[in-house]
């Protein structure tokens, strides 16, 4: 306090225009400290915070049934996680489901983004329509698409994708597929947006350029677009991974985790809330935690990677 | 600029595809919601109007005081958000200072942060402070895993303001109050807009909080007592009934949606190029 007050003082004499400055750039950082202050707290008291408490607890025996016999136990909450089978299945189960929704999400995205981006006519009937998966809440769209292939109510069933008396949800493969179904209906509208966002930063020079040198349209879209567009890819599936790696909702609703299709999410849930065993609980959700860690880690490497490569390159 | 006829047929059944992609789920839910319980097994895409199943949730004191919650949690969550994250977004927009780096790390980190990782935490702190099953309860995490999404979108929005103007404005005779208000508030209201219908979708969304922080009608939202609608009957699954709750919380998304949709992808995009 008295530093700042002093300083002015002592600079006064050489270069009074300069303190005056220094005066101002402080009001403006402590406004702006002030302005910054609420959001950075909410977030630390809201996320921090129960964080270090699930790492607490995930070194603690905690079982809510029997609370009085809560006491340390170091790490053998998660030797017991990382040795069980159930665990390891889920997370095999997780990463099925991730993959193949990130990996159809792309492909999808990319066309719907390219339909929005180049259509003739059309484009706001197109924006309207995929605005709908994306508004709608997941626990709806997955009772949409449980209904879609129930056995009795379904519309499914009978049509040439399906025989007449398949039911996919009773069954591992089938849940599977219905659930990255439903995963893929849902997101693939927010891929195709981040997508969008990217192709629009393709300049269109680059293109006039490419097909006076004779490059067809499928040598354009590789050449140029995709590697113009790297770091916006990166960016969605980064995100879309993340929230892949998650999913509860629709896995939730469509089995609760029935025919083996429980995800790690749904594991962390049955233990903390149906089991209330929170002690075991907190490690399986700090594990999870530590794998988003590691995907983000990786993904924010090769973005790195890529686009100080691209600024190499230019 | 002329398009051939293949040109136009091509893009015709592009599109056509695309808006069927979107629409069948919904209409089959909205379907199945329109038929008496005869008509449920019949798998047909329109078997008439029958307004039975919605007479049905709308007389259930679980569906109602549901719905209350949904709306109130969601818009108080997004009130408190977008106050919060307007400040933060200001400074970042506007001020320089260090720290800068602080505050949108953090944003980064809370909207990578899996929600799963905490519920058993707030689950068991919430019932040591008498949060749990309370409207504050789902407020606190709804707002703060909104805040990312909210800073960065409007953080966009506001580099985009000619802030000029408010000088301009104070030059010409305004006080400051008046060249905010008359001047600067008119400017950023789209992009505040915005946010806020980005940061009530989430809430409106969110099924996992709502799920594991409350129990009873005090706070459950329509997602949580969708999951767990038996209406009173245990043997077979109210399928219309539920395809009609279903219907009514998607209508004032849908609507939002079809409204606003130039200002819902231009706040999506702008806080993706951004990040």
């Amino acid at each position: 306090m008295e530093a700042t007050t002093a300083q002015p003082a002592a600079t006064k004499a050489p270069a009074p225009k300069k303190a005056k400055i220094t005066e101002r750039a402080r009001a403006e950082r402590k406004l702006a400290y002030l302005l910054c202050a609420p959001a950075l707290i909410a977030m630390l008291i809201v996320t921090g915070y129960p964080i270090g408490y699930a790492v607490y607890l995930s070194l603690q025996k905690y079982d809510l049934r029997f609370p009085d016999e809560k006491e340390f136990v170091g790490l053998s909450n998660y030797s017991d996680v990382l040795t069980s089978s159930i665990w390891w299945d889920d997370v095999l189960t997780t990463t099925i489901i991730t993959l193949a929704s990130v990996a159809i999400e792309l492909v999808l995205g990319m066309a719907i983004a390219l339909i929005m981006h180049r259509a003739i006519f059309g484009r706001g009937p197109v924006r309207a329509a995929i605005l709908i998966p994306y508004g709608i809440v997941t626990v709806v769209a997955a009772f949409a698409w449980r209904y879609a292939f129930d056995p009795s109510a379904g519309f499914v069933q009978g049509t040439f994708l399906l025989g007449d008396d398949a039911a996919p949800l009773t069954e591992r493969a089938g849940s599977l597929v219905v659930i990255i179904l439903t995963e893929v209906w849902k997101t693939t509208p927010f891929m195709a947006l981040l997508l969008l966002a990217g192709l629009s930063l393709v300049p269109d020079e680059l293109h006039e350029a490419a097909k006076v040198d004779g490059a067809s349209t499928v040598q354009r879209f590789f050449r140029i677009t995709i590697p113009l567009m790297k770091p916006a890819i990166l960016v969605a599936l980064l995100f879309r991974t993340l929230d892949a790696f998650r999913v509860f909702d629709s896995a939730f609703i469509l089995t609760g985790g029935a025919n083996r299709t429980e995800t790690v999410s749904i594991l962390g849930y049955n233990v903390l809330i149906n089991r209330v065993n929170l002690g075991l609980g907190s490690a399986v959700s700090v594990l999870i935690f530590i794998a988003v860690i590691l995907i983000a880690a990786f993904f924010v490497k090769v973005l790195g990677t890529s686009t100080a490569q691209q600024r190499g390159e230019v | 600029m002329t398009h051939t006829p293949r040109e136009k047929a091509f893009w015709s059944i592009a599109i056509l595809v695309v808006i069927l992609y979107a629409l069948i789920p919904v209409a089959w839910i909205t379907s199945l919601s329109l038929k008496s319980p005869d008509q449920v097994a019949d798998g047909k895409f329109f078997s008439g109007f029958s307004f039975e199943n919605y007479d049905q949730i709308f007389s259930e004191n679980t569906f109602n005081a549901a719905l209350v919650n949904s709306l109130g949690i969601a818009a108080i969550a997004t009130l408190i958000s977008i106050a919060l994250a307007s400040m933060a977004a200001y400074a970042l927009a506007r001020l320089n200072f260090a720290g800068k780096a602080v505050i949108l790390s953090g944003a980064l980190a809370v909207a990578m942060f899996p929600p799963i990782s905490i519920v058993g935490s707030l689950f068991d702190l919430w019932r040591a402070i008498g949060l749990y099953d309370t409207w504050p309860g789902l407020i606190l995490p709804y707002m703060t895993f909104t805040l990312p999404l909210a800073i960065y979108t409007l953080s966009a929005f506001f580099r985009e303001i000619p802030w000029e103007l408010e000088q301009a404005a104070q030059v010409d005779g305004a006080t400051p109050f008046q060249a905010f208000r008359k001047v600067i508030v008119p400017l950023a209201a789209p992009g505040v807009f915005t946010a806020a219908i980005l940061v009530f979708i989430f809430a409106w969304n969110d099924f996992l909080f709502a799920n594991t922080l409350t129990s009873t009608t005090d706070a459950q939202t329509v997602p949580a007592a969708l999951a767990f609608f038996s209406g009173g009957s245990r043997f077979t699954e109210p399928i219309g009934a539920i395809s009609a709750a279903a219907v009514v919380v998607t209508i004032p998304i849908i609507i939002m949606v079809l409204i606003f949709q130039r200002r819902i992808v231009a706040g999506l995009t702008a806080g993706a190029v951004k990040g």
